[in-house]
């Protein structure tokens, strides 16, 4: 058994239409290891929400095996793959899937809410670090319809990070955002992989692929392309390069 | 999950949507109120007419003159005055099982005290009918057995005859015309208030039957004859003596048929058991079909409510909630919705049984037993119909809760 985080093999998972049956993800394996930042590309429909809903424990695979951590997922109950959802991984939505009406700290601290381990001690305090993180330290009260699209979805990447989980994926969590935004949520995930996050992204935008280690490409639910990426780019130093443009326009 | 935190997510959700929160609520508000008002209603009104019988006197038998029928033709009852003093006094001479005797004429028309005047009912009545149905006086005395042999001029007012005709003024002592006839006002009865049936039964003059059936009426005819027997456990006897004695004074043959009716205490009660019983079995259904349309009400709200929230279930599913997690959630929130509906339906139950029992002049009695068996019906439909479709999107994969549309 290798250290991989997660390894899958031969993964399919067929919708069926009435007579047509959808093959949304086709035979495939995949290994990733511990600390890896890999970047999901693929045309629309090729795929990758449907995978990473199985990597994240929210759908089961038609056939296949998954293990994550060593553990084959398909061997866990209901009650001890919430655990898992809750402890372990750090999922975000690409449509933020936040709760109506309700604050974004609230939101935030939805999944201590289901912490049985009182891994947290200070639940609200930690919810509110996870909101700075993410540079919304100002708007802990404001509900989602009063939160810009890039708010939102910055808001459910500090839901995803709030209990500290070891892996965190994210499923086009910069197809809203204006580039300054998105070069910032990628200095973050830079900075969360380097202190051992493993991170998984989905995204369409080759631009933000450069920032991942290694690249994965779908096509019609199988592996169209697994390459290294030898020299990420560092979103940091271009967020500090987009500033100084900026400054330099307005002088 | 802590228990406190679930009972907080569940208060804030409950805030979060006021309107559909009150929406649930209603059906058991309605539910519960409805049964409260029916129940404490039918039951006061029971507990009314029970009093109200109680109160027509000890041991009481009242005879009425019977229909006669002659050659198949029946007069219809009272047709014939077949009552008369002469058997009233043959009751007083010879019945052993009766305690007092009384004969009962009644007579109407307008009485006038100084500038005042007002129509009312008249009724002869011996000194002892008092004791027979248990009046009590206000004010002054009843006549006595001298006054009613002397046909005097006295007369005892109900409490409403005393109102309109000495508003301002102690009848007692002062002088009245009944029908033109002087009377002096010798005592005012203490208030009886309305009968089951809703008339007012202070709107009388007491006075002496001889007076009243010789000054006022024809001198022949009595209506009733009222008299207590000796005990409750021998009006069966008190019956036959009274119908032996009745008949031998009416020379009825052997084969004659009585000319007289007598009733007493247990039929009446058993009318008015069956009277309110039916009463009652009307008002609980009724109540019975509002509590069931409010049960459907809070099952449709609930099923709404729990759809329309699927994707909320969905993403706490997703961030790690358990299925027990998010049953219990819905669990107490039904609950805590059920219980504050229940203890608004209760209070609003409470005033409306309250406020129609005055409408109506019925007192309202609240039964513990059915607010709580009610309460807990009422919570139970709403656990259940929001555990049932909880419990389905707690089983969902977190995926398809969230797609739910
Ligand atoms: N719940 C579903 N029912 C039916 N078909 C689905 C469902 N989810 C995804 N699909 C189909 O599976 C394929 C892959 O979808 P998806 O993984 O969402 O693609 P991507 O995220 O790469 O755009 C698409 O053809 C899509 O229509
Ligand atoms: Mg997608």
């Amino acid at each position: 058994m290798s250290a991989a985080q997660i390894r899958l093999s031969h993964i399919c998972k067929f919708f069926s239409l009435g007579e047509v049956e959808v093959r949304a993800l086709d035979d495939l394996s995949l290994e990733i290891d511990r600390g890896e930042f890999v970047a999901i590309m693929g045309s629309s429909g090729s795929g990758k929400s449907t995978m990473m809903n199985i990597l994240g424990c929210l759908d089961t695979p038609t056939s296949g095996g998954y293990h994550f951590d060593g553990i084959a997922v398909e061997t866990l109950n209901r009650r001890q793959l919430a655990d898992l959802r809750n402890t372990k991984i750090g999922f975000v939505f690409q449509g933020f899937n936040l709760l109506p009406r309700t604050t974004a700290l609230e939101n935030v601290g939805l999944p201590l809410l289901y912490d049985r381990h009182r891994a947290v001690a200070d639940p609200q305090a930690r919810s509110i670090e996870a909101l700075q993180r993410v540079g919304l330290g100002d708007r802990l009260d404001h509900e989602p319809n009063q939160l810009s699209g890039g708010q939102q979805q910055r808001v459910a990447i500090a839901r995803a990070l709030v209990t500290d989980p070891p892996i965190i994926l994210a499923d086009e969590p910069t197809g809203n955002l204006d580039s300054h935004t998105t070069l910032e949520v990628m200095a973050l995930f830079q900075e969360l992989n380097r202190e051992g996050l493993t991170l998984v992204v989905v995204t369409h935008e080759t631009e933000v692929a450069e920032y991942a280690g290694r690249l994965i490409e779908l096509r019609d639910g199988m592996l169209l392309r697994d390459e290294v990426n030898p020299q990420p780019r560092d979103a940091q130093a271009d967020l500090l390069e987009l500033q100084t443009e900026k400054s330099d326009a307005l002088a | 999950m802590r228990w406190h935190k679930l009972i907080l997510v569940a208060l804030k959700s409950i805030a979060r949507n006021k309107m559909r929160s009150l929406l649930t609520m209603l059906g058991i508000i309605i539910g519960v109120a409805s049964v409260i008002t029916m129940v404490a209603l039918g039951e006061g009104s029971q507990a009314d007419i029970e009093g109200q019988v109680a109160s027509l006197g000890t041991n009481l038998l009242m005879v009425r003159p019977g229909s006669v029928s002659s050659g198949g033709v029946s007069g219809g009852a009272g047709s014939r005055p077949s009552l008369t003093m002469d058997d009233v006094a043959r009751l007083e001479k010879y019945a052993t099982q009766l305690r007092w005797v009384s004969a009962e004429i009644r007579a109407s028309g307008q009485v006038i005290a100084g500038s005042n005047n007002w129509s009312t009912t008249i009724k002869g009545v011996a000194p002892n009918y008092l004791s027979i149905r248990n009046y009590e006086m206000e004010n002054g005395s009843f006549f006595t057995a001298r006054e009613s042999k002397m046909r005097a001029k006295v007369a005892v007012l109900g409490k409403t005859v005393a109102d309109e005709l000495f508003p301002d003024q102690d009848p007692v002592g002062a002088r009245l015309r009944i029908r033109n006839v002087p009377f002096k006002v010798i005592g005012v009865m203490a208030e009886k208030g309305q009968s089951a049936m809703g008339n007012d039964q202070d709107d009388i003059i007491f006075a002496p039957d001889n007076t009243v059936l010789y000054r006022l009426s024809n001198g022949k005819t009595i209506h009733d004859i009222s008299a207590s027997a000796i005990s409750s456990e021998t009006m069966d006897a008190a019956k036959e003596e009274l119908t032996a004695l009745l008949r031998s004074e009416h020379r009825l043959a052997a084969t004659a048929e009585d000319d007289f009716v007598i009733r007493d205490q247990t039929e009446i009660v058993a009318i008015a058991t069956r009277v309110t019983g039916t009463l009652t079995l009307l008002l609980s259904s009724i109540a019975g079909v509002s509590l069931l349309v409010g049960g459907i009400g809070i099952m449709n709200i609930m099923l709404v409510s729990v759809t329309e929230r699927t994707r909320e279930i969905g993403i706490r599913l997703a961030v790690g909630a358990r299925p027990l997690d998010v049953l219990a959630q819905f669990l107490i929130e039904a609950a805590i919705l059920s219980l504050l509906g229940g203890l608004i339906g209760i209070l609003s139950g409470l005033s409306a049984a309250w406020g129609v029992g005055k409408l109506l002049g019925v007192s309202a009695v609240v039964n513990p037993t059915v607010v709580l068996i009610t309460v807990l019906f009422t919570g139970a439909v709403g656990v259940f119909f929001g555990f049932y479709p909880a419990r389905k999107a707690a089983n969902l994969n977190p995926i398809d809760a969230l797609r739910y549309e």
